[in-house]
């Protein structure tokens, strides 16, 4: 595990590692912290008869067609996405890192069958299949989102992972190990899998990046964090109709979204580089 | 090479029909029921449910249902829109060619503007103009598709009202005016549709240009050809790049399932009329035969795809082609 | 007899990644006559490859060739060129053959492209002239077969084939020098010897002055005719071939051929060089050899110079002049 340590901290001595870090935890602690300092998202003073006010002082992102406070509710979103993005990308990359695991390991049949299912869902676009799964019921509770959005990202986790292994088992440190008398589980606990677990990390860094976006999307087409929660996505989708009269409604949330994912990406960048036994 | 072809293909199969049944199982697995929908807009009674049932088959058990399905897909049968009321099958013939159309000008984008940017920033590596593009590329690769769809539309098509932002046609447009002029209109509403796509996958193919140009720059042959007296221009294009291409040529096949997922929002955006908007519209509608219909199309697509550019590699890479 | 390259105090600095500058080559001055055969000797890390390379101002950057540097082809001051001027000298004047012909020959173009690419690229003729004179220069290394090899890709030949082509490619432009860095060292000891026997014939029918860099004392013997020993970025000790072989006077010379085994004469134990060459960013002070050296005494602490130890022939040791 010290591995890991250590790719992290190369990661953050890099300028855009550090970047990417800085902000993705500034988004993070807006996102928990936010909710304490600022007005309540959902409060709506006015529904008849609000103004929608652009960017001032008291609102620094402005009201939206609600006269709810914009800076409110893309940090109340943020914590919304986030939950969704860190808890959807843990459940995958578990999920392909057993799958992977599995194959690699055992090889043959199994292996056989398992990289054919991953072939067939790989080439449904992971949004379609989102949607099939989505379209047909009324509202889904947020868990259920998150396990639907967990469930359709393991697929290229799994094969990363299986790489990982496949490689590993040729190294010599593991045929040492068999020939010491180590069994299966300890080879796999102790050797494969902590090697593993570098690439594994670059992944998930940058599945969250992914899962925002695809949140995001699943939102603006009404199909994911359902209102009156507040959600980037969501609020593109409220601020069409305003766009043109309040292009600001519509703006700030995609802003959120771009520095947030920009920031995940930086960081996931840096870290694969640091975690590249081949060197930058 | 006909033996690799053969099999290749027969690979393709076998992967759609790991699709067709993984299409099917979500279809079963899905949480709520197909019509209830339906009864949302005008109540029906409990004779009419069934009736639908049956006329979609939902009342079969589902190995039947299976049957009737595949058998039904190798007859050219997709089921029937349930808010159209028309076959599936010509929906998606009719909305297709808007989407060929959209992805073709996205793919001339990304082969032109896309590796020309990521050679130059290869061979000028580490300059201002290099580590501009790539902080350039992230953010684009960073920035949500829908939104920056929404941002063009109203910066350049409403506010500026340079470019037409929704639709393929003009409405206004004569019906008689010659091809030329069509063809110009329909050009002008691809612009920042085409646009907006682009800019998430042109930030990819740049990134992976780039880095594979740099690795070809570094291989001994480049120092022969230099040493031959070629101008510098020859070492980067006919023999640095001719190697560099390859990478990037099998990420297109990675690319296409992404410029589908931002075909859907982009083509709803600017009401582009192909199969992007439909899915969405499906989505709404609750439409489940289109849905799955588009889906299967579209990872028909993605599977043809990623086949003809594994073919293009072995056909111009000749260490495939001649072993 | 005519000097067709000489080269004065060459140094080759590169960054250490600390803000100074180190130098592989660290003042080599040596001189190539018409139609001679000069051998560079040395162990790798001696500087003797990026020698070579610093004569077409092919240096590797970060790396750059310092200024006090001399290299003059005839009357041209190789090092005030730039652009169209150098490209005309590389292959034209100077042609180079490398050591690993898998890597240095672009694998997806043909043989024959690749030497007509050569040609081309200084005199004007059609393709099927140039095509022609890649034929026959096929011909000329001894390929057998040559009108089917014309269109054969490297990975397709043995790798004496390809080591064979490498020098048509480096034929290609008709230049009056020829520098082989390593020609042989890749390639099977019996295949060594046909390579060397090719660039001989060449030579002889050509009029060519070649540069023969190696750290294979063997192959030396009896085809080159001056030889330079490198050690640690500079010229050690240079002599007419038997001369050297006869009589080795720097203790690092000396040292080289007790360590190479012999097939005639009495069996004798190897007695390698102790210790390691030192790396080039911590050339030691003094003589650079002294660390190893089994002779060193107290003057050689101070940096020797080239100093006159028979006709024709210098060390750079302080052996020569103890006092």
């Amino acid at each position: 595990m010290t591995a890991i340590w250590d790719s992290l901290g190369r990661a953050w001595r890099t300028t855009r590692g550090r970047a990417g870090a800085v902000v993705l935890l500034a988004v993070a602690a807006a996102s928990v912290l936010g909710p304490f300092a600022l007005p309540d998202p959902l409060a709506q003073p006015n529904i008849l008869g609000g103004a929608i006010l652009p960017p001032s002082l008291g609102h620094p992102f402005g009201t939206d067609e609600l006269s709810r406070d914009v800076l409110a509710r893309v940090v109340s979103g943020g914590r919304v996405s986030l939950t969704v993005a860190l808890l959807a990308v843990g459940l995958s990359v578990t999920l392909g890192a057993l799958v992977g695991l599995v194959a690699g390991y055992f090889g043959g049949a199994v292996d056989a069958a398992l990289m054919r299912l991953v072939d067939g869902a790989l080439a449904v676009p992971r949004l379609f299949l989102l949607l099939l799964l989505l379209a047909v019921s009324e509202r889904v509770p947020l868990a259920v989102l998150v396990l639907l959005i967990g469930t359709t990202g393991w697929f290229a986790t799994s094969r990363l992972v299986r790489g990982e292994i496949l490689r590993l088992r040729e190294e010599s440190y593991v045929w040492a190990a068999a020939a010491l008398g180590a069994n299966r589980r300890r080879i796999i606990l102790r050797h494969l899998l902590p090697n593993a677990m570098g690439p594994l990390l670059v992944a998930a860094t940058l599945g969250v990046g992914d899962v925002i976006l695809l949140e995001a999307g699943l939102s603006f087409l009404g199909l994911g964090v359902q209102p009156p929660a507040p959600s980037w996505g969501g609020m593109i989708m409220d601020a069409r109709q305003v766009l043109v009269t309040a292009p600001w409604v519509g703006i700030f949330p995609g802003l959120a979204i771009t520095i947030t994912v920009l920031s995940a990406n930086l960081f996931g960048d840096a870290l694969r580089d640091a975690v590249d036994p081949r060197g930058a | 090479m006909g033996r690799w072809l053969v099999g290749r293909t027969l690979q393709a199969l076998g992967t759609l029909l790991i699709v067709l049944l993984l299409l099917f199982i979500l279809m079963r697995l899905a949480p709520g029921d197909p019509l209830s929908r339906l009864s949302d807009d005008q109540p029906l009674s409990a004779a009419e449910i069934a009736s639908l049932r049956a006329r979609y088959g939902l009342d079969r058990p589902i190995a039947a249902q299976l049957a009737s399905f595949v058998g039904g897909l190798a007859r050219g049968d997709l089921g029937a829109s349930i808010e159209y009321g028309r076959p599936v099958s010509s929906l998606l013939a009719e909305r297709l060619p808007a989407t060929l159309l959209l992805g073709g000008a996205v793919l001339l984008l990304n082969f032109t503007v896309g590796i020309w940017l990521g050679v130059r920033q290869a061979v000028g590596r580490g300059a201002w103009a290099d580590r501009w593009l790539t902080m350039l590329s992230l953010a684009g690769y960073a920035t949500p598709s829908f939104w920056l769809g929404l941002v063009l539309a109203w910066l350049v098509g409403v506010r500026w009202r340079l470019l037409p932002a929704a639709g393929m046609h003009d409405p206004l447009l004569d019906p008689d005016a010659g091809l030329l002029t069509r063809s110009g209109d329909v050009l002008r509403h691809l612009v920042l549709p085409a646009l907006t796509l682009s800019v998430v996958s042109i930030a990819g193919t740049m990134r992976h240009q780039r880095s594979s140009m740099i690795e070809a720059l570094r291989l001994p042959y480049i120092v022969t050809a230099r040493a031959k007296g070629l101008s510098e221009a020859a070492v980067t294009w006919r023999h640095a790049w001719r190697n560099a291409v390859f990478p990037v040529l099998t990420l297109f096949g990675l690319w296409l399932p992404v410029l589908v997922t931002g075909s859907v929002f982009v083509e709803s955006v600017f009401a582009w009329p192909g199969l992007g908007s439909l899915a969405a519209r499906a989505v709404g509608y609750r439409d489940y035969p289109l849905l799955m219909g588009t889906s299967l199309l579209v990872a028909v697509l993605v599977v043809l795809g990623s086949l003809l550019t594994d073919l293009a590699y072995a056909v111009l890479d000749p260490r495939v082609r001649l072993s | 007899m005519t000097r067709v390259l000489q080269v004065e105090n060459l140094r080759v600095s590169f960054p250490d990644g600390a803000g100074h500058r180190f130098h592989p080559v660290d003042g080599v001055s040596f001189e190539l006559r018409k139609g001679e055969t000069l051998a560079l000797v040395g162990e790798s890390g001696c500087g003797k490859s990026l020698t070579s390379l610093a004569l077409l101002r092919l240096v590797p950057p970060p790396g750059r060739v310092d200024a006090g540097s001399v290299i003059r082809l005839g009357d041209t001051d190789v090092l005030s060129l730039t652009g169209e001027a150098l490209r005309r000298i590389r292959g034209r004047r100077i042609g180079m053959i490398f050591q690993d012909p898998m890597t240095s020959l672009n694998p997806v173009f043909t043989v024959g492209d690749q030497i007509a690419e050569g040609v081309r690229a200084h005199f004007k003729v059609s393709r099927a002239e140039a095509r022609d004179r890649a034929l026959r220069l096929l011909q000329e290394v001894g390929i057998p077969d040559p009108d089917s090899r014309l269109d054969a890709y490297p990975h397709q030949l043995s790798g004496g084939m390809r080591q064979r082509v490498m020098i048509a490619i480096a034929l290609s432009a008709e230049p009056e020098i020829l520098v082989a860095d390593e020609p042989t060292t890749a390639l099977d000891v019996t295949v060594q010897a046909q390579i060397l026997e090719v660039l001989e014939a060449l030579r002889r029918s050509r009029g060519m002055a070649v540069l023969l860099i190696t750290h294979d004392l063997g192959i030396v013997a009896g085809r080159a005719d001056r030889v330079a020993v490198m050690y640690a970025g500079q010229i050690v000790e240079e002599a007419p071939t038997g001369e050297l072989f006869a009589h080795p006077s720097h203790p690092y010379t000396q040292g080289l051929f007790a360590s190479v085994p012999r097939i005639s004469g009495p069996v004798q134990r190897l007695t390698p060089i102790g210790g390691s060459v030192p790396p080039a960013n911590a050339w030691p002070s003094g003589c650079r050899f002294r660390p190893r050296c089994p002779k060193a005494f107290d003057k050689s602490e101070l940096p020797p110079e080239l100093l006159a130890v028979g006709a024709d022939h210098r060390m750079r040791c302080w052996l020569a002049d103890p006092t």
